[in-house]
């Protein structure tokens, strides 16, 4: 009896009896839950445009990371870093097209999928070659301190990280919806050989979007660079966001939105008020069995697209 | 020429219905048998028994079940490494519970235990498919290592938090703990791997390996005709457990000798995965050049600059080879996206029209 | 197509040739061979680049400048391990039987140790886990081929404790303080758990554990839940990725820096690199001093780094981590030293070096010669005892570099043994070993 209480009055009580403390987990739910979007983006607008589930996304974010942080320390000034950053992403994506994509068009998703498991380590490999295995400090020139609002401790860093994220994501979806090119993204999403026919692109398209996806990358790379310093451990940033995308929908750019903060809150409401009965640590997988209770009612993620199948 | 079947009449069902019809196949395969089962165990050093072909048959088998999940029945499935924790896992409380029962049988119960497991995180598979699916059998694969991490009595509450395998016997030969030699643990290892193989193999070439590929290739033609979709997907996720579970406790009690959780995390999970599509999904062979493929070429590439004479630094070394590794992979699905089980067909094909083309 | 599934074939069947290569041996005459299994890619090279450097200059500085340990020069390879258990394993049987045979193995890593520790004493190979891997193995009567000293997870607990108690002003005063343990959810981070509620008994603390999920790159969560706690000290058993994220949180939660401390895994360059100014005042438990001041890295300057034979960057010398691997270097170099004391200047098995480790009395003086003067504390080894009960220093960051901000505390051995024992007993009868009289084996 005294079990089921602690397990079901007690952790509310416990949020009602520190009201700041609540709103503070939520905002670091909030903060959490953008930055896992970000990366949770990429895999968004790759699986959108060319049905590929592309793992090495996670890679694809800390070599963006390295690549940075590398430029920056030879003493490239910081600007002048980021677009050199990004060149080498779009460098990076044209070689993606021709080597990866182009012979493996039209086959089934999982050998597209498994192919980006063999760039994965590709990368991971050349990215630690190139810019070697050492922590490095992601500088942004943004203090990471905290200051008192209202009586709730809140971070400069996450906000600014938290606003980037947002910013981005609107700035995508706004793409996706409103430009020409977001429309042929969206048609070649739908059926390749269809969208072949009426004379889009293929093969450009395919560059753009995982040209954009790396610069995603850049984005998640730096957020989460600047809190953990750039080191391998940031690859493993996309398994966290994989519950955002199956809750947000694998082609949603705003269920990557939805599903992060969903994630993000529920993750450390979880840990904060339930995990120290079960003995702590269980982030991990309460994101998971969150995601998959919502999959339960909507079997292609919040906003995916429901898949109408055929027989 | 190589395969003269000229002469091969078959005159009753059940010869006509054999795995390996054609006589030379038999053969070969009957031979390759018995040199795998004596060559090792006599001639192999150490090195090759431990750290390549008892992992390779460890693999083997979990790459066996996973390829009747994802392969034969179309479920992907990301959490086959916590099955195997909980194949691992259930093994070692079962044989320090009941010291007397035989290792065979204990691990059997383990894969049981794991296809009941297997059975319960299956069931959201009746609802989300595909991709959403892989995902949703992360959510095993994390909180089972969660709990066997978490919860002490899994590890009979050692202080290390670690299992470890203690000594056990079969007719009076030590095939676990630290005195089994390792030429008595590969042969342990090669025959249950070649015990479920066949069981494999007869499995989806019967009744129920169709109704798998039924659920694979169109899961909603398959209902209109009567495969009931319930019974099939949750079948086929009690067989590739009990599968994952038996090679699970393989891994702790033959090949590592004693594990923490982190030698089931998710690396394992996605390992698997990749030697199950590198070697053909649907295919029991694909699933041995799968694991070959994963276990020799890593360590193939580790020993190459020795080979070669180059002394390279080890990090520069590790990071070449995780690029060939990767490159390899690609270069192997472009050439052939079935996997390289069906380049072997091809290669069969030819071989039984050799010297003529077609 | 047809000329790719040439190729293709080809590539498969050399594929299955590798492991031919991996059974050559060539035993070179005066030399002995030490396998170094390091990690230097992968998610934890920032922790094990400085160590192997530091491993490998102390054996190089012997062989450039000593000639060797009494004229018999010391061998190595490194095998990269990127700390995975079986990457670990494939290398020890790899390595094993090179040049003659190895005769110590240095795991780092504590899941590898757990799968050697069965295999030491079969191939003869003395597994050195300093200051990590199986805690109850410091009972040498349960296990002989395993040597933890110069301190165990244990110790190094129950040593935090008495310095906190110190710091508060006196051990009595600890009594209603909270102290609060953020460790990684494994084996390793677990460890000091036991002792700790142990001493909490003991000493009326209120001890609040907090686990971090691997690799812990998000921690959000864990460190909300300090600062609703609001304890008086933070003692940290971290890894990888998960000190960084831990320091950084600590700062941006504005927690006072200088009442965390870490273990000597969460301690190093490495950790306090992200956060910057914020980390200033963070402290650390370690057992020998950071710092390149003293006379043997002049030393390894000289005879290593000057001929161009450094196995990393000059400027890297003296981060704990290095410091790390050059005392674990000189601590194997000494007890082989110890054995050929006995068995002669000659190359030696495992057995021999065996013995060496176990009766290894390193002096106040020997470390002076060696120019390690403060550097590390003196050890005795003894039959039982493979810990040594070596006492432990806390150093604290401010900024720029590391220095020590404490005399050298000793562990509760009152506390621990028992326990050890006990442990031992248990972990020894799982192997199925038995219990050694070390009476009779003088």
């Amino acid at each position: 009896m005294s079990q089921l209480y602690a397990l079901l009055v007690g952790p509310f009580a416990d949020m009602a009896g520190a009201p700041l403390f609540l709103v503070e987990v939520l905002i670091g739910g909030i903060a959490s839950g953008l930055l896992y979007s970000l990366v949770a983006l990429g895999f968004v607008l790759i699986f959108k445009a060319s049905g590929v589930f592309n793992f090495a996304q996670g890679v694809m974010v800390l070599f963006a990371a390295l690549t940075l942080v590398g430029l920056l320390e030879r003493g490239v000034p910081a600007p002048l870093a980021l677009a050199l950053t990004v060149l080498v992403m779009i460098a990076l994506a044209f070689a993606i097209e021709r080597l990866v994509l182009r012979p493996l068009v039209n086959q089934e998703h999982i050998i597209l999928f498994m192919a980006t498991i063999g760039l994965n380590f590709f990368l991971e490999g050349l990215g630690e070659m190139v810019w070697g295995a050492n922590v490095k400090k992601l500088d942004l020139g943004i203090p990471d301190e905290s200051f008192k609002f209202a009586g709730v401790l809140l971070n400069k860093l996450e906000m600014t990280a938290a606003a980037t994220a947002a910013v981005l994501v609107a700035v995508l979806a706004v793409f996706f919806q409103k430009t020409r090119i977001g429309r042929a993204l969206r048609a070649v999403a739908d059926d390749h050989e269809a969208a072949l026919s009426i004379g889009i692109p293929l093969r450009t398209i395919w560059v753009v979007v995982w040209s954009v996806a790396g610069v995603v990358a850049i984005a998640a790379g730096i957020m989460w660079g600047a809190k953990s310093g750039v080191q391998f451990s940031l690859s493993l940033i996309a398994l966290k966001a994989l519950p955002v995308l199956i809750l947000g929908g694998f082609t949603s750019v705003p269920g990557a939105i939805v599903g992060g903060l969903i994630i993000g809150i529920g993750e450390k409401l979880g840990e904060v008020y339930w995990g120290p009965l079960v003995g702590g640590a269980i982030e991990n997988w309460f994101a998971y069995v969150l995601a998959l209770v919502f999959l339960l009612f909507r079997p292609q993620g919040l906003f995916g697209e429901r898949i109408i199948e055929r027989v | 020429m190589i395969y003269r079947e000229a002469g091969q009449f078959k005159t009753t069902y059940a010869a006509d219905q054999a795995i390996f019809p054609i006589a030379q196949d038999r053969w070969l395969v009957l031979a390759g048998l018995v040199l795998a089962f004596v060559v090792p165990p006599a001639l192999a050093s150490e090195y090759w028994l431990q750290a390549v072909l008892i992992p390779f048959l460890v693999y083997a088998l979990a790459a066996l079940g996973l390829n009747l999940l994802t392969g034969y029945a179309g479920q992907i499935s990301l959490g086959t490494g916590g099955f195997m924790a909980v194949g691992g896992y259930a093994a070692f409380k079962i044989t320090t519970s009941f010291p007397a029962l035989n290792i065979v049988a204990v691990f059997l119960l383990s894969g049981l235990a794991a296809a009941a497991v297997g059975l319960a995180f299956g069931l959201p598979s009746l609802r989300i498919k595909g991709f959403y699916l892989a995902v949703a059998t992360l959510a095993a694969q994390f909180f089972l290592v969660w709990l066997f991490n978490k919860v002490a009595w899994f590890t009979n509450y050692a202080s290390s938090g670690t299992i470890t395998a203690p000594p056990r016997q079969v007719l009076g030969i030590m095939v676990t703990g630290p005195e089994a030699t390792a030429g008595t643990r590969y042969v342990v290892a090669l025959a249950m791997v070649v015990l479920f193989a066949l069981i494999a193999k007869n499995l989806v070439r019967g009744r129920i390996g169709r109704s798998w590929m039924a659920i694979r290739d169109r899961d909603i033609a398959a209902e209109i005709i009567g495969v009931r979709p319930l019974r099939t997907k949750l079948l086929a996720f009690g067989v590739s457990s009990f599968y994952c579970g038996v090679a699970g406790a393989e891994l702790v009690f033959l090949y590592l000798g004693s594990a923490e959780t982190l030698a089931f995390d998710i690396n394992l999970s996605f390992l698997v995965l990749f030697m199950v599509i590198i070697g053909g999904l649907g295919s029991i062979l694909g699933s041995f050049l799968g694991a070959a493929f994963i276990v020799l070429v890593p360590i193939f590439l580790a020993n190459a600059p020795h080979l070669l004479g180059l002394g390279l630094p080890v990090a520069l070394q590790k990071q070449i080879e995780l690029m060939i590794f990767g490159g390899l992979i690609i270069f192997f699905l472009i050439v052939e996206p079935h996997g390289l089980a069906r380049l072997w067909q091809i290669g069969k094909e030819k071989l039984r029209l050799w010297p003529f083309p077609h | 197509m047809n000329a790719r599934r040439i190729w293709t074939s080809i590539v498969a069947a050399l594929v299955l040739g590798g492991p031919l290569a991996a059974t050559g041996a060539h035993a070179q005459a005066k030399e002995m061979f030490v396998p170094l299994l390091v990690y230097r890619t992968g998610p934890y090279a920032p922790s094990g680049i400085p160590i192997a450097n530091g491993f490998v200059d102390y054996f190089n500085l012997i062989n450039e400048r000593d000639g060797g340990i009494n004229g018999v020069k010391v061998a190595w390879e490194e095998c990269e391990t990127q700390y995975d258990t079986k990457q670990g394993v494939e290398c020890y049987e790899r390595l094993k039987g090179r040049s003659g045979g190895a005769v110590i193995v240095n795991p780092y890593s504590t899941g590898i140790t757990y799968q050697l520790i069965p295999k030491a004493p079969v191939d003869k190979v003395v597994v050195f886990s300093m200051g990590y891997g199986m805690t109850a193995a410091a009972d040498g009567r349960w296990f002989p081929w395993v040597f933890s000293f110069p301190t165990t997870y244990w110790s190094q607990a129950s040593a935090v404790i008495r310095y906190i108690g110190q710091q508060e002003g006196g051990a009595d005063k600890l009594k209603g303080k909270k102290i609060a343990h953020i460790f990684h959810n494994s084996p390793y981070g677990k460890e000091a758990n036991p002792t700790l509620e142990d001493l909490a008994r003991r000493m009326g603390f209120e001890l609040t554990l907090l686990a971090v999920d691997h690799p812990g790159q998000d921690q959000k969560a864990t460190w909300l839940q300090v600062r609703r706690l609001n304890p008086d000290w933070v003692f940290m058993s971290g890894w990888g990725v998960m000190n960084q994220v831990a320091i950084k949180e600590a700062a941006s939660i504005g927690f006072k820096m200088d009442r965390f401390i870490g273990n000597w895994w969460s301690a190093n360059d490495s950790d306090v690199v992200p956060a910057g100014d914020g980390a200033k005042g963070y402290k650390g438990a370690t057992f020998h001093a950071p710092g390149t001041s003293f006379k043997v890295h002049a030393e390894i300057v000289k005879a290593v780094y000057d001929k161009n034979k450094g196995a990393g960057k000059k400027e890297d010398m003296g981060a704990p981590l290095y410091n790390r691997g050059v005392v674990n270097a000189m601590l194997s170099a000494e007890a082989i030293r110890t054995a050929m004391g006995k068995f002669g200047n000659k190359p030696l098995t495992g057995e021999q070096v065996r013995w060496g480790f176990e009766n290894l009395n390193l002096t106040d003086k020997r470390l002076d010669d060696l120019g390690m003067k403060g550097f590390t504390h003196a050890i005795k080894v003894t039959c039982e005892d493979h810990e040594g009960n070596g006492p432990i220093l806390v150093q604290q960051w401010d900024g720029k570099k590391w220095s020590i901000v404490s005399d050298w505390i000793a562990p509760m051995r009152d506390v621990v043994r028992p326990k050890l024992e006990a442990a031992a007993v248990e972990e020894g009868k799982k192997l199925g070993y038995t219990q050694r009289d070390c009476s009779k084996e003088k």
